[in-house]
């Protein structure tokens, strides 16, 4: 009977632990949700932080993350092609594929700290650019390790066929391999971009923030992530009653190309 | 022609990472040098961090974020353990796939929440629910490690499913046929069978712990204290560097690239350990 008693108990306690995490998520959404919507009202998306809104600095962090996602989708989607298509096997290929798998777990706060020591101090201050550059190494990681991936996927007879046909080798790869796991790639990069868009470590003293609207990436520039850590500080109730619609439109932006990207990946099965 | 140029911006791309991983090892490195010479390894254990009057030097020690790091990390651990592997252990052997299902996604999602997200709440909502029923002002360690394992949980939750998942059915079905209970068979088939992922995965939500800037920031209280009690504030070295580090001058710049460089390197090792050790997948 003890077994049986003992059995009752962990799947109990098993459950419990499902409906605690999922009650956390549902704590935080309707939290959350009820401190956003009922801050929340048109106006704050036709002005800028300095007239209290937020049109500015979701603007701002669009940019950002929108120019690193153009530096890292490149470089990283190459990089993925050449681990699986050109450096298959060998010893270099397997190094820089276990470095990246590590560079994607690297704390935040020290690319941040890093990027501050090459693109910050020696131009004199905080610019839009060192934001950028912190993001997309950010992001490169991932969209490595998704490309690599993704790309293992394809079958290799798909790879001969092409061969057969007479293809030469990067016709075959962009032509017919990573047309195939273009679903694929597709989700991770949406995937990555949720993440990075919602990433303040890294920006709070490299592109720092900005009250006005601006597109000058070479000053300082507006972003709605580090807006939010410093006005859910302040003292004053607008303020923070600011800062929950705009952490508020931060959730609902992340978890819509987060659902986006996992719906793209579904439909293709 | 075009195909040369492919293969060696490929080649390009891919040693990026490479020097990416050397230049911030390098960049922090040669930072921190002023730190290093003047105070070595005893930054690790001297517990004074204060800057002369004129602002030129001072003493700079790092015991304090560290203890707070390890703390806060240690608390989160404790917390989000269990509770990942009951999560884990609810997801592939209890919950039917109908349930199942909207769960995982559920947790998916739970991680895809930006960590200042959980930081904002936990001030709000968490902070005022410690500080009345456990004590202290609400801010510190204790509140700071709880938010930090809820935000790690669904991470190790989700990497503990996966490595669970690959128990292959008959070793399962054989034990059932035996008469072993679920329990038995989780403890004595499962467990053993997917130990090097379920390990692995407290490591890297460990590392992830480690380097948390946001959602610690609002909760740790950001004092540059010993804390006496787990409820009392302190700082961590991400906290201190997100806070101070655009501040600070000369020596205590170099002090605070110092820490950068201690987070940055014990984190590579946990990763590398947790990755190259436990969850090693068989080469594709």
């Amino acid at each position: 009977m003890n077994r049986l008693l003992l059995n009752k108990l962990i799947l109990i306690l098993s459950t419990l632990s499902a409906v605690i995490g999922i009650s956390f998520l549902f704590w935080i959404l309707i939290t959350l949700s009820y401190k956003g919507i009922s801050a929340l009202s048109f106006s704050i998306f036709t002005h800028d932080l300095v007239e209290g809104g937020i049109r500015n600095l979701l603007v701002g962090q669009f940019t950002m993350a929108i120019l690193a996602s153009l530096i890292a989708v490149p470089i990283g989607m190459m990089a993925g092609i050449y681990l699986r298509e050109y450096g298959h096997g060998t010893k270099l290929a397997s190094i820089i594929r276990n470095l990246s798998d590590v560079m994607m777990s690297a704390p935040s706060i020290v690319i941040g700290v890093f990027v501050f020591a090459l693109f910050v101090a020696p131009f004199g201050g905080y610019n839009g650019w060192a934001g950028v550059i912190a993001l997309a190494i950010m992001m490169i990681p991932i969209i490595i390790s998704t490309t690599d991936n993704m790309l293992a996927l394809v079958p290799q007879e798909l790879r001969e066929a092409g061969m057969a046909l007479g293809g030469s080798k990067h016709k075959i790869v962009l032509q017919i391999v990573v047309r195939a796991a273009k679903v694929g790639i597709t989700t991770g990069i949406l995937l990555s971009f949720a993440r990075i868009i919602g990433e303040t470590a890294p920006l709070l003293f490299t592109s720092a923030n900005n009250q006005f609207f601006s597109m000058d990436l070479t000053e300082q520039f507006p972003s709605l992530t580090v807006s939010i850590y410093n006005l859910a500080t302040y003292p004053d109730e607008s303020s923070r009653d600011l800062a929950w619609s705009a952490a508020f439109v931060l959730t609902v932006i992340v978890l819509c190309i987060n659902l986006l990207g996992r719906f793209v990946i579904r439909n293709k099965k | 022609m075009g195909g040369t140029f492919f293969k060696n911006f490929s080649f390009f791309s891919a040693t990026l990472s490479f020097f990416l991983l050397i230049g911030i090892f390098s960049i922090l490195f040669s930072y921190a040098q002023d730190a290093l010479h003047e105070f070595g390894f005893d930054f690790l254990f001297n517990e004074v961090w204060e800057a002369d009057e004129d602002d030129e030097g001072g003493i700079f020690g790092g015991f304090i974020p560290i203890i707070g790091t390890l703390l806060s990390t240690l608390i989160a651990m404790i917390i989000a353990t269990p509770l990942a592997m009951g999560i884990a252990i609810f997801l592939t052997e209890i919950a039917s796939s109908k349930i199942a299902k909207p769960v995982s996604i559920a947790i998916e999602l739970l991680a895809a929440i930006p960590s200042i997200i959980y930081g904002m709440w936990g001030l709000f909502y968490f902070a005022p629910i410690v500080q009345e029923y456990i004590g202290g002002n609400g801010v510190g360690l204790l509140t700071a490690g709880i938010v930090l394992a809820i935000m790690i949980l669904p991470f190790m939750a989700a990497i503990s499913r996966d490595a669970m998942q690959t128990t292959p059915a008959v070793l399962k079905e054989s034990a059932y046929a035996m008469g072993a209970t679920k329990f038995e068979v989780i403890k004595d088939v499962i467990m053993p069978y997917a130990k090097g992922g379920i390990i692995g995965s407290v490591i890297l939500a460990l590392g992830r712990a480690l380097g948390e800037t946001m959602a610690v920031a609002f909760l740790i209280g950001s004092v540059m204290s010993i804390p006496s009690s787990i409820t009392d504030p302190s700082t961590s070295i991400p906290v201190l560097l997100a806070n101070n580090f655009a501040e600070a001058q000369d020596l205590e710049m170099s002090a605070m690239y110092y820490l950068a460089l201690i987070l940055f390197i014990v984190s590579l090792v946990i990763i590398s350990i947790a990755k190259f050790y436990f969850l090693r997948t068989k080469v594709k």
